[in-house]
């Protein structure tokens, strides 16, 4: 038996979500008395991949063929398929982000493994195995139960932490069985955004609405993500009046994130906007209207003008910083 | 080329959530259902293609697994524009059972898409169980669908980036923001039409579900917001430092 992890990586880097993943499978695979392996895909160093060890991986199967350098399901699915049959795995975690999203619910078919997608806390129960994830858009949580032997699960990110043990992974190689035939897929072309905190991975997420009432008025918003080493969102209709790109739109038709840390800048805090944000550990909200439902959501508010309270805000963040060193 | 768009049947998104006494079923009475955003816009572009492309699409198929009650929602997919609808006569009970439910008429198909993720039940896995079912190419997180002297190109989301990619079809395009800009509202003479437009009825194949929802609960409600005074804008980071401990 075993717990199977799939970790992505970044240009050979794995990033906090997949050590979250790691601690989730193996807080998971010591309640039902086995280990975890990891898989890992693509050209990933060995000091890299020893380091899932550290959460608790006990081997982790490393597949470097050029091949597989850029996402196909379809061929994806088939390795971690076979690794997953060749380890005796009974529950596969993948995390809940867009690769996940993209090869989980196929190796599920394939496995015949029923699947719960967003988990958000470890299993409440193994028998049936039942675990947790949001519904509705974030509007309630729902319990449910896998009924299949073989279990998929995508984990939320940034829902469980890290835990870190004394453990040493034991790395193995793999060369997976695929013919020409499991590509039909072709990358042709590659777009990156560099240099910027990505929405998905940021702690902080500093966000505008449209009470910033302009996109030349961004400038106190950026200084800001730039001072807490934050991420910047917007709400829909920035996005659709251009005055921000549409990658930063957050929410229920955008992305959906769940930083430890969100602000909220002359944002009214519609249903639609809360269903992307609404899993932020703290909501800071900035708006002049007391009645504005954003402070329903919130933590922390201040009432008043945003352009106003945003130079201030910066200034004694940096005092702040300036104190800790 | 024949299209199919895969429709979720939803409750309309602002939609105050509440469940049955006992937790253990969503409560539908009152309920405004609409077709699942990600899924009009799907069939938004998938016109938009038919009109801008010459012959290449033939035709433009909308399917849901549900029981009667979701026809309306197909006949507004009709009156938009779809050519003809089908409803596979089954309760959805998962996204296995649906997709396995979905594959029968799929199967006939050329370029079929799905949401990236129904706004109800948020599973994100319909479409990539399909194409699994149906052992043919998927993409997923899809911004743009083009059809280019009559290959298929499409762009995906990634972390940080998008990438162009060409497949062969069949294949199914799981689909998300950007696909279309706004979505299309029937008019007055599509609705008339729909009326006359196929809805084939087809029995369900026999299959299992593999999950089981078994009990529901609204998060718990939040405590009341700390106003800081404007004047005091230090005392915010204050907090957010010492007692938040997130900055
Ligand atoms: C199907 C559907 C999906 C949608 N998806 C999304 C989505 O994914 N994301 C999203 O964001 N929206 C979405 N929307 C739109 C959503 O309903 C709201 O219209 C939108 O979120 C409002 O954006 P806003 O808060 O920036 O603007 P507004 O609602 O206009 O709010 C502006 C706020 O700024 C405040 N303000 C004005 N001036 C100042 C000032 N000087 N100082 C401080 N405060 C000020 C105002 O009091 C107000 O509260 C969706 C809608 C639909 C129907
Ligand atoms: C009375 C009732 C009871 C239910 N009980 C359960 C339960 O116990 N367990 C459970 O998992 N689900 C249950 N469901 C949810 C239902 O089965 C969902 O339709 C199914 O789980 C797929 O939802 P999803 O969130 O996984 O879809 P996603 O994978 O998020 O949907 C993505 C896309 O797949 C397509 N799609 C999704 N559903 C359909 C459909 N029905 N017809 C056509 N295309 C579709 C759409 O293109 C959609 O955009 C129940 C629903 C009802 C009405």
């Amino acid at each position: 038996m075993s717990v199977l992890v799939y970790t992505e990586n970044w240009d050979g880097k794995f990033k906090k979500l997949n050590f979250e993943q790691v601690s989730y499978a193996s807080e998971i695979a010591k309640n039902i008395n086995t280990s975890v392996v990891v898989v890992s895909i693509g050209n990933v160093e060995e000091t890299e991949l020893k380091k899932l060890g550290d959460y608790g991986a006990e081997k982790v199967i490393s597949i470097n063929e050029i091949k597989l350098n850029k996402l196909d399901n379809q061929a994806y699915t088939k390795v971690i398929s076979q690794v997953a049959e060749k380890e005796k795995t009974t529950i596969l975690v993948f995390a809940n982000n867009y690769t996940g999203k993209a090869v989980a619910p196929r190796v599920s078919v394939k496995l015949k493994a029923g699947l719960v997608s967003g988990v958000t806390a470890l299993p409440s129960n193994y028998e049936p195995f039942t675990v947790r994830k949001k519904v509705f858009t974030g509007k309630a949580f729902a319990d449910v139960v896998i009924k299949s032997p073989v279990k998929g699960l995508t984990l939320a990110q940034n829902s469980f932490g890290l835990i870190e043990t004394e453990n040493k992974a034991q790395i193995e190689k793999f060369v997976p069985e695929l013919s020409d035939e499991d590509f039909r897929t072709n990358v042709e072309d590659v777009k990156k955004i560099t240099g910027k905190v990505l929405l998905n991975d940021a702690e902080i997420v500093v966000s505008g609405g449209r009470g910033m009432k302009g996109p030349e008025n961004w400038g106190p918003l950026e200084e800001l993500a730039d001072v807490l080493g934050a991420a910047i969102a917007c709400s829909r209709p920035v996005a659709d009046e251009e005055w921000r790109p549409h990658e930063e739109h957050v929410g229920q038709t955008g992305k959906i994130i769940a930083p430890n840390l969100y602000f909220a800048l002359g944002i009214s805090g519609a249903i639609q906007h809360l269903g992307g944000v609404s899993s932020s550990k703290y909501i800071v909200a900035i708006n002049k209207d007391n009645d504005a439902p954003i402070f329903e959501a919130a933590d922390y508010g201040i009432i008043g003008d945003v352009h106003k309270i945003l130079p201030e805000l910066i200034s004694a963040v940096k005092e702040m910083k300036a104190a800790e060193n | 080329m024949k299209v199919l768009i895969c429709i979720s049947n939803v409750p309309d998104t602002t939609t105050k959530i509440r469940f049955n006494a006992d937790n253990t079923a969503f409560d539908t009475a009152g309920i405004q259902w609409i077709i699942n955003p990600w899924d009009e816009l799907a069939l938004t572009r998938a016109l938009e293609l038919k009109e801008t492309t010459g012959d290449t699409i033939e035709k433009i198929t909308v399917v849901a697994v549900g029981l009667k009650d979701a026809e309306p929602t197909l006949r507004k997919a009709l009156a938009i524009g779809a050519d003809d609808a089908v409803r596979i006569d089954a309760e959805p009970k998962d996204a296995f059972f649906v997709a396995e439910q979905l594959a029968q008429v799929a199967k006939d198909y050329d370029i079929i898409l799905c949401g990236i993720e129904a706004s109800d039940y948020n599973g994100s896995a319909v479409g990539g169980m399909l194409s699994e079912f149906l052992n043919i190419p998927s993409v997923s997180s899809v911004s743009k669908l083009n059809i280019e002297n009559g290959d298929v190109k499409v762009n995906r989301e990634i972390d940080g980036g998008s990438e162009t990619l060409s497949t062969e079809v069949p294949f199914v395009a799981i689909v998300q923001k950007g696909i279309a800009l706004e979505p299309r509202i029937p008019s007055m003479r599509g609705i008339m039409m729909a009326r006359k437009k196929p809805l084939n009825v087809l029995p369900a194949v026999e299959t299992e579900a593999l999950t089981e929802f078994v009990s529901y609960e609204l998060p718990p409600a939040k405590s009341a917001c700390k106003i800081v005074d404007t004047e005091n804008v230090k005392e915010l980071v204050d907090l957010l430092h010492n007692e938040a401990k997130v900055i």
